[in-house]
């Protein structure tokens, strides 16, 4: 039985050396190892063996026994994963080919810039006012000390809905209709549309953008808009951007100025974008003038303010170097879809 | 304004001064210079020259050959054709490798077989006209005068007095005493620390008395009449100005014509004052009087126009006639002409915004209108007038009648502000002691007295102390002030509705739509391109008195019309498929004593890869992110801009939330667009009323669901909502979800009939649901529909 038990073992090894696939393997331990397999068939010979004779081969034929099971669990292992590998290999890509396609919308390059200006200001502790877009003509003009007559009313040529009534020409209405409901301390910005009655080119367009703002507290200077501007041209252009206070007019600031930045493409050299100037004009300020906080019924004696507008357009177009605005309006996707 | 640096230099003495330095001072204490650009800057190489011979070409019977002393040691050979020289004229000669005027480049070359060294040059080819050198000739080398230096080798622009720098001035419409050479000389006094001299303006006359001349002046409105003041000459003697004054008209960008006029051009360019010159012939009855024109009255202006008058024009009329509208221009008669022997100069101040009007209305905005309508300086009459007369005589142009009739029947009173160099600091935020402020004030030619400032006449704008501020900050130096950070309490962030617009904009982004701006004004036949009908409430807009054109010229009430534009657009361009969104603004008139109402529309257009249902599935996530999980959706057959079968309003609680569809192929054929189209238009402002963006736990569920699939056969133009809707009442609370997994029609389902397949889950939450419980829903499912019709498909 002894020799039987070894020849079994050496038979099963070898025909298991030879097996390469899962089938053949089941059929072997069958075989071999099955209730009515070889080696079930000598244990069951076990009966007729001598009381010393029954634990030496009882041993062996667990000895058999493992050392076959032992060899069909390897060669089960080394075949599955063998087939694993050919199956990761039979389900290769060509990872190369494009990916499927999927559409997310593009925002609007006027919004991006926008948005951007909103979250500058947003971190210095301001709100986002808003305003009608047809206003009364005392809002537009009369209220910010533009009166009947007013040269200024000829440089913002205005479309009128009727005597009283207009398409505002730009966004500082937004200041006197906050101030009529906010009692300082104020901080505000207030984009949105305006409307000039310019013929379309590449630099004008009847309807565009502004962002005005607001800051009205006790004892506001002219140094807290030069900062306030300043941080604003630095988050905007970057930590080496200069500024540069012009005086100029507004009806509705005293003093005025208006803010040029250092050119963010030459750094102040000179180069065709600043026209060699190495300044860039990018906002109208000044202080509010003392009969506007009244007319927002603010005591102009206790408290003051500055106030600032740039146009949302212009930013846009240094900032993704856009050299015509109809392309604004005209919403090509090839354009929209740059950004 | 254009501003003459030798006429500048006449009254400040800014020489050593460059051009670059000058325009950015001038640009930072408040005068913004444009540009500036020096005469003649395009010549180069050109001298003076003298014929020292001349003698007919050999092979040419109009071409000479002049020897000309250059200033070099030998003449200079240049072969012309022009027939006006003779020896010893000094004349402009563009040597080998010059530039004249038009960029064009002289070279030495043969001419017919003989050589020239250059060229002899006209008038022209130095950029100049006849009325730069009235004594030149147009098609004849300028053969230069006495008012030239005659210095052979000499550059001819210095020569001639084209040597000048004009700086171009933008001024602010607050400054209209800035419009003016004494205006910008007293700016750039005060910016470099010099000395200003005025020009004097005295003069002699020749005695007589103006009245026996002028015999009345009347200002009959004197609400848009300030002041008139006149002065008479008479033995007027028309001639040319001397170089000197054409040159500083030149530069200024106007044309010099005779001594006269260009006198009263100098005194506007000099002092911002416009003057006029009336011709004494014809002023009828010898009298002036400044009166509103009657309605229908006729002008022909000094441009031969005929104008027809209203009575809100000012006219200067004599006797019998209007022979100038105020301010704007004046009559064919009244210009100066050869055989002109006695003129009358005017000068006036009128009612800014009334010029305005009445040079928009005439539809001639003149040199003088645009300077009075900025508002001018009452107080400046006499002065500009008095410098007028001193001219006269300097020019010798005529004889100076004694005396002036000077109407001014309410003169300004000066504007006193208190002195408060304490809150100027404060306000801007610097620390310049009070000495310093007046310094500053005094320079600008206000006076500072006893805690008063008074301020100058020519300064309109200076009326509060905050003017003073800025006078103040723009002469210490805006660089100078400090920077100074923003510090206390804020209390800033997005509003609510802010918030909400950036989630729903977000939202349509990932959506796949991209944003769009467009215009909030349109075109009336807008309406008609979207098939609006006649009667169509939508077509009460907002109308602009004044647009632009018909094309922008009425206001939104719809987003549909400017989607639909894009689209076509973008279909046009050959962009196969494009989703686009705008948060738009309609507007909705309220009557004139109302603003209108402005709306926005979240407004969805695609086309291209898609359907009705993949709009709506768009609206419907949209929807969802805004937390609206309750409305109803209804078919909308007749919106004639949309598909009368393929169209729906989606409601909450009665109200029409959205309409979204497929456009109507009338409306894709009026836009020229051949692919079908899908708009939906959302009520942004309702959405946000109803809107619930917050958002709370709830458990998940505990216990295992049961799904139940079921088909039904029902009529074709069954809505499946409504069966959805019946499902849900019928089977209770513990339907959890339901979802419509299959349409079917044709086959052996009757031809008006379809199949629609559902997927159920029920589940209790708090047991395991039998298999019973959820037969029986399912067995009341089936009987509710049964009794709309739907049968279970077996």
């Amino acid at each position: 039985m002894k020799a039987q038990l070894e020849a079994i073992k050496n038979q099963a090894l070898e025909a298991l050396s030879e097996v390469n696939d899962l089938a053949c393997l089941d059929a072997l331990r069958v075989k071999y190892l099955g209730k009515k397999g070889e080696l079930t068939a000598i244990l069951k010979q076990m009966g007729k063996l001598t009381p010393e004779e029954r634990p030496v081969i009882g041993q062996l034929a667990n000895e058999v026994r493992a050392a076959i099971e032992n060899v069909i669990e390897e060669t089960e292992n080394k075949l599955k994963s063998e087939a694993k590998k050919q199956q990761l290999l039979n389900e290769t890509l060509d990872v190369t080919m494009p990916g499927s396609k999927n559409t997310i919308g593009h925002r609007h390059p006027l919004s991006i810039v926008l948005d951007e200006v909103k979250e500058i200001f947003i971190g210095m502790g301001f709100k986002i006012a808003t305003g009608p877009e047809i206003e009364w003509d005392y809002y537009n003009f009369e209220a910010l000390n533009i009166p009947e007559g007013h040269p200024a009313r000829d440089t913002q040529d205005t479309f009128y809905i009727t005597e009283k009534m207009l398409l505002r020409t730009q966004t500082s209405p937004c200041q006197i209709r906050y101030m009529e409901n906010n009692k300082p301390p104020i901080r505000m910005i207030a984009p949105g549309r305006v409307f000039r009655s310019d013929p379309v080119d590449a630099t004008h367009s009847p309807v565009f953008h502004q962002i005005e703002g607001l800051v009205v507290d006790k004892n506001i200077t002219m140094a807290d808009l030069k900062g306030n501007l300043l941080t604003l041209a630095k988050k905007l252009y970057g930590e080496d951007t200069a500024i540069r206070l012009r005086p100029h007019h507004f009806p509705f600031t005293e003093p005025s100025c208006e803010i040029d930045v250092s050119c963010f493409r030459c750094g102040g050299k000179g180069c065709p974008m600043c026209k060699g100037e190495g300044w860039i004009e990018i906002l109208g300020a000044g202080m509010v003038h003392p009969k506007v906080l009244e007319r927002g019924g603010i005591d102009p004696e206790e408290y003051s303010g500055f106030a600032f507008g740039l146009g949302v357009e212009r930013l846009a177009m240094f900032r993704f170097s856009v050299d015509d605005m109809r392309h604004y309006f005209d919403n090509d996707v090839r354009f929209l879809e740059q950004f | 304004m254009d501003l003459s640096r030798k006429w500048l230099l006449d009254y400040v003495d800014v020489s050593d001064i460059s051009d670059k330095e000058f325009a950015d001072a001038m640009t930072l204490s408040g005068s913004k210079v444009e540009c500036y650009e020096k005469e003649g800057h395009g010549l180069s190489n050109i001298v003076v020259g003298k014929i020292l011979s001349l003698e007919k070409h050999p092979d040419s019977d109009h071409m000479w050959i002049c020897m000309v002393d250059t200033g070099e040691e030998e003449p200079t050979q240049i072969v012309t054709g022009a027939q006006n020289l003779s020896v010893d004229d000094f004349v402009p000669a563009a040597l080998d490798n010059s530039v004249v005027a038009g960029d064009k480049k002289i070279k030495k070359g043969k001419l017919r077989g003989v050589l020239s060294c250059g060229m002899l040059c006209s008038v022209a080819e130095l950029g100049l006209t006849l009325h730069d050198f009235p004594y030149a000739i147009e098609d004849g080398i300028f053969i230069l005068g006495d008012d030239c230096q005659k210095v052979p080798g000499m550059d001819i622009k210095e020569a001639i007095g084209l040597n000048d720098t004009v700086t171009e001035f933008e001024i602010t419409p607050n400054r209209p005493d800035c419009l003016s050479v004494t205006g910008l000389a007293r700016e750039a006094a005060v910016t470099f620390g010099r000395k200003l001299t005025l020009p004097s303006n005295e003069y002699k006359t020749a005695g007589g008395d103006v009245r026996d001349h002028l015999h009345s002046v009347t200002i009959e409105a004197p609400d848009k009449c300030y002041r008139y003041a006149g002065a008479v000459v008479k033995n007027v003697r028309i001639k040319t100005s001397p170089l000197w004054l054409r040159e500083r008209l030149r530069a200024s960008g106007v044309r010099p014509i005779n001594n006269i006029v260009d006198i009263t051009n100098f005194v506007m360019l000099e002092y911002g004052q416009p003057m006029h010159a009336f011709d004494l012939r014809y002023l009828d009855g010898g009298k002036v009087i400044v009166r509103n024109a009657k309605d229908g009255e006729k002008i022909t202006t000094l441009d031969a126009q005929e104008r027809t008058l209203t009575p809100d024009m000012l006219v200067i009329a004599d006797e019998n006639k209007p022979v100038a509208v105020a301010g704007v221009m004046g009559g064919e008669f009244s210009g100066i002409m050869d055989d002109t022997n006695a003129i009358v100069f005017e000068s006036a101040c009128f009612n800014g915004p009334s010029v305005r009007i009445t040079a928009k209305k005439l539809g001639m905005r003149t040199e003088a209108s645009a300077r009075f309508e900025k508002g001018l300086d009452s107080d400046g009459c006499l002065t500009s007038l008095k410098r007028a007369l001193q001219l006269v005589e300097m020019l010798d142009a005529g004889d100076i009648v004694e005396g002036i009739i000077d109407e001014y029947p309410e003169p300004k009173t000066q504007t006193v502000l208190d002195f408060c160099p304490d809150w100027i600091n404060e306000f801007i935020g610097i620390d310049v002691s009070a000495d310093e402020q007046q310094k500053i004030l005094e320079a600008l030619d206000f006076e500072v007295k006893d805690g008063k400032v008074y301020v100058p006449s020519f300064r309109l704008d200076v009326e509060h102390k905050a003017d003073l501020s800025e006078e103040i900050a723009r002469f210490y130096g805006f660089d100078k002030i400090a920077t100074h950070f923003l510090t206390g309490e804020a209390d800033g962030g997005f509003s609510d509705e802010q918030k909400f617009e950036n989630l729903m904009v977000n939202t349509v982004l990932s959506l796949g739509f991209t944003e769009i701006c467009t215009y909030s004004f349109m075109s009336p036949k807008a309406y008609d391109k979207i098939c609006l009908p006649e009667n169509s409430p939508l077509r009460n807009s907002v109308v602009i008195t004044n647009p632009l054109g018909e094309d922008t010229s009425i206001m939104r009430t719809t987003s549909l019309a400017s989607m639909m534009e894009i689209l076509a657009r973008n279909y046009n361009n050959r962009n196969l498929a494009v989703n686009l969104f705008e948060n738009a603004t309609v507007y909705t008139p309220n009557g004139s004593e109302q603003l209108p109402s402005e709306t926005k529309m979240l407004t969805l257009g695609m086309y291209g890869n898609c359907d009705y249902f993949t709009l709506k599935g768009k609206v419907e996530k949209i929807l969802e992110t805004a937390g609206v999980y309750e409305y109803d959706v209804e078919p909308v057959r007749d919106n004639v801009s949309y598909h009368p079968g393929r169209t729906a309003e989606i409601l909450v609680d009665g109200k029409r939330l959205a309409l979204l569809g497929e456009i109507h192929p009338d409306v894709l054929e009026n836009y020229s667009v051949g692919t079908k189209v899908y708009v939906a238009e959302i009520n942004f402002d309702m959405l946000y009323e109803i809107k619930n963006t917050l958002r709370l736990y709830k458990q998940l569920p505990k216990y295992p669901a049961l799904t139940r699939d079921l088909a039904f056969v029902c009529d074709r133009d069954m809505p499946v909502l409504r069966l959805e809707k019946l499902m849900k009442k019928a089977a209770g609370k513990n339907l959890e979800h339901i979802e419509l997994f299959d349409v079917y029609q044709g086959g052996n389902i009757a031809f008006d009939k379809k199949s629609v397949a559902f997927s159920l889950r029920l589940r209790a939450a708090d047991r395991t649901l039998t298999d019973e419980e959820a037969d029986s829903a399912v067995k009341k499912i089936i009987k509710a529909l049964s009794e709309i019709g739907a049968v279970l498909r077996s």
